[in-house]
């Protein structure tokens, strides 16, 4: 019985980096987005909008499977047409981690999209007045300025994003969600098993929560605070 | 692509099975979580500690964990348990913890509560002191002002929030495909999927499927956001 639990546990390990993989994604897609919509060009705004859009309108399970089922099969085709004998599988955890990246891409991209908005334009015209590129105006003024704006709806964002990757286990990840299920109908008793991972769960959100707040304090430390 | 056997009526039927699935179980889940939901926002917003504790907790943990998770605890964990399984065959209410139906809206139910809860209360507690301060003035009792100042100007300002949870709550129900024998939207499509193996066919057109029920929700929102938000809006 307590092997069960010690898979399980060990599941967590998979969970964790399920989650900080598609964190990454998320946050490179949601800079890359949030550049896109602020951009002011047509086209580009127009397809970052679609994205969001159309991403917010479905539900990840459906998006998941979508790339889970249609990408082995398009990627066959693919080798097919290429004239390879060979057949590939879409491994479970890169799909995974695409669909989340995905997925909170969309939300990330709104959120930088206010942050950036949020920050006066007066520091990004200075910077323009030191005689500093678009680029080098990014990384040094406004990306360690709009985290503080961003961290709300960051935390926000990466609490859903973590839920979520119970959902592999769903196309066959054999992370913490996957193992209990396996465990519930090996040995029958369910409540248990599916209750120890809900804990599990509630640790790594309760974790992340903390270590968000510091972060956010300690983002907000140069900033002018009213006492009520 | 192939989209011929997607538009064949059996499928179709299949589809508009799941749409009704969905579509019931967002409605009626919407509905016992609302009032669920209000008891608890005045319940989190009430001066006793012994009532506001125990309700955080709950919302903390419904917030803090997966919905499959949830799903399968309701499903697979209480079906489990001897006191249940000794009363499900005849005494009732047990008896509808055997319908997969009833096991994913009591989930559902269960978590958009929560969520709603602390949307509500946050509206409460938000509320102007001067329109409290205007009540007691009118000599109003605590339930007076509740019932005519505090729930009508709350419940409005709630509503941005809340349609954002409806949204989240129509994703979500795509999770329920994960209990077996219920024939949701997603459910609906992968059957259709492992009949005829045509994922993208099948997918998209659920993903279709939900972009609409998606956009009439957001529009029906706007529509209620412009009716009962009006005295917020920027002046024309």
């Amino acid at each position: 019985m307590s092997g069960y639990y010690l898979s399980i546990l060990q599941g967590a390990g998979l969970t964790i980096t399920v989650s900080l993989a598609s964190l990454l994604v998320s946050i490179a897609l949601g800079l890359l987005g949030a550049t896109a919509k602020l951009s002011g060009r047509r086209p580009i705004v127009v397809l970052a909008t679609t994205y969001t859009t159309l991403i917010r309108g479905v539900p990840d399970l459906v998006v998941m499977l979508l790339v889970f089922y249609g990408g082995t099969i398009g990627l066959n085709a693919l080798m097919e047409r290429l004239g390879s004998e060979t057949t590939v599988d879409i491994n479970p955890f890169f799909a995974g981690v695409l669909t989340i990246g995905f997925i909170y891409g969309a939300y990330m991209t709104e959120t930088f999209r206010g942050a950036i908005l949020s920050i006066p334009p007066g520091q990004m015209e200075a910077a323009w007045a030191f005689g500093m590129g678009r680029t080098q105006t990014f990384f040094r003024i406004t990306l360690p300025q709009m985290v503080r704006y961003a961290l709300p709806g960051f935390t926000n964002n990466w609490l859903v994003l973590i839920k979520t990757t119970a959902l592999v286990s769903l196309i066959g990840l054999q992370e913490m969600t996957y193992l209990a299920k396996q465990a519930s109908s090996a040995t029958r008793s369910p409540f248990a098993f599916f209750l120890f991972t809900a804990a599990l769960f509630l640790v790594y959100t309760s974790i992340s929560l903390w270590a968000l707040r510091r972060l956010s304090r300690r983002y907000s430390l140069g900033t002018r605070q009213v006492v009520h | 692509m192939n989209w011929d056997v997607i538009f064949e009526a059996s499928s179709l039927a299949l589809y508009a099975e799941g749409v009704l699935t969905t579509l019931g179980l967002l409605l009626s889940a919407l509905a016992a979580g609302g009032l669920l939901a209000l008891l608890m926002a005045l319940g989190l917003t009430s001066r006793w500690q012994w009532l506001v504790k125990p309700i955080a907790a709950y919302t903390y943990v419904i917030r803090g964990t997966p919905l499959l998770i949830q799903v399968y605890l309701i499903y697979y964990g209480l079906g489990q348990l001897e006191w249940i399984q000794a009363r499900w065959d005849e005494v009732w209410p047990w008896t509808y913890f055997k319908n997969p139906f009833f096991c994913a809206w009591l989930a559902f139910t269960l978590n958009t509560g929560g969520y709603t809860a602390e949307i509500i209360a946050g509206a409460i507690r938000e509320t102007a002191a001067g329109e409290i301060e205007a009540a007691q003035a009118m000599g109003m009792s605590r339930w007076q002002m509740l019932r005519h100042i505090i729930l009508p100007s709350a419940l409005r300002r709630s509503l941005p929030a809340y349609s954002n949870e409806v949204v989240m709550l129509l994703q979500s129900t795509s999770v329920a495909s994960a209990v077996p024998a219920m024939l949701d939207i997603t459910a609906a499509a992968s059957r259709i999927y492992s009949d005829f193996y045509l994922p993208f066919e099948a997918y998209l057109f659920a993903a279709g499927l939900y972009l609409v029920i998606t956009f009439a929700l957001v529009g029906l929102f706007r529509l209620a956001e412009r009716r009962f938000l009006a005295y917020l809006a920027p002046r024309r």
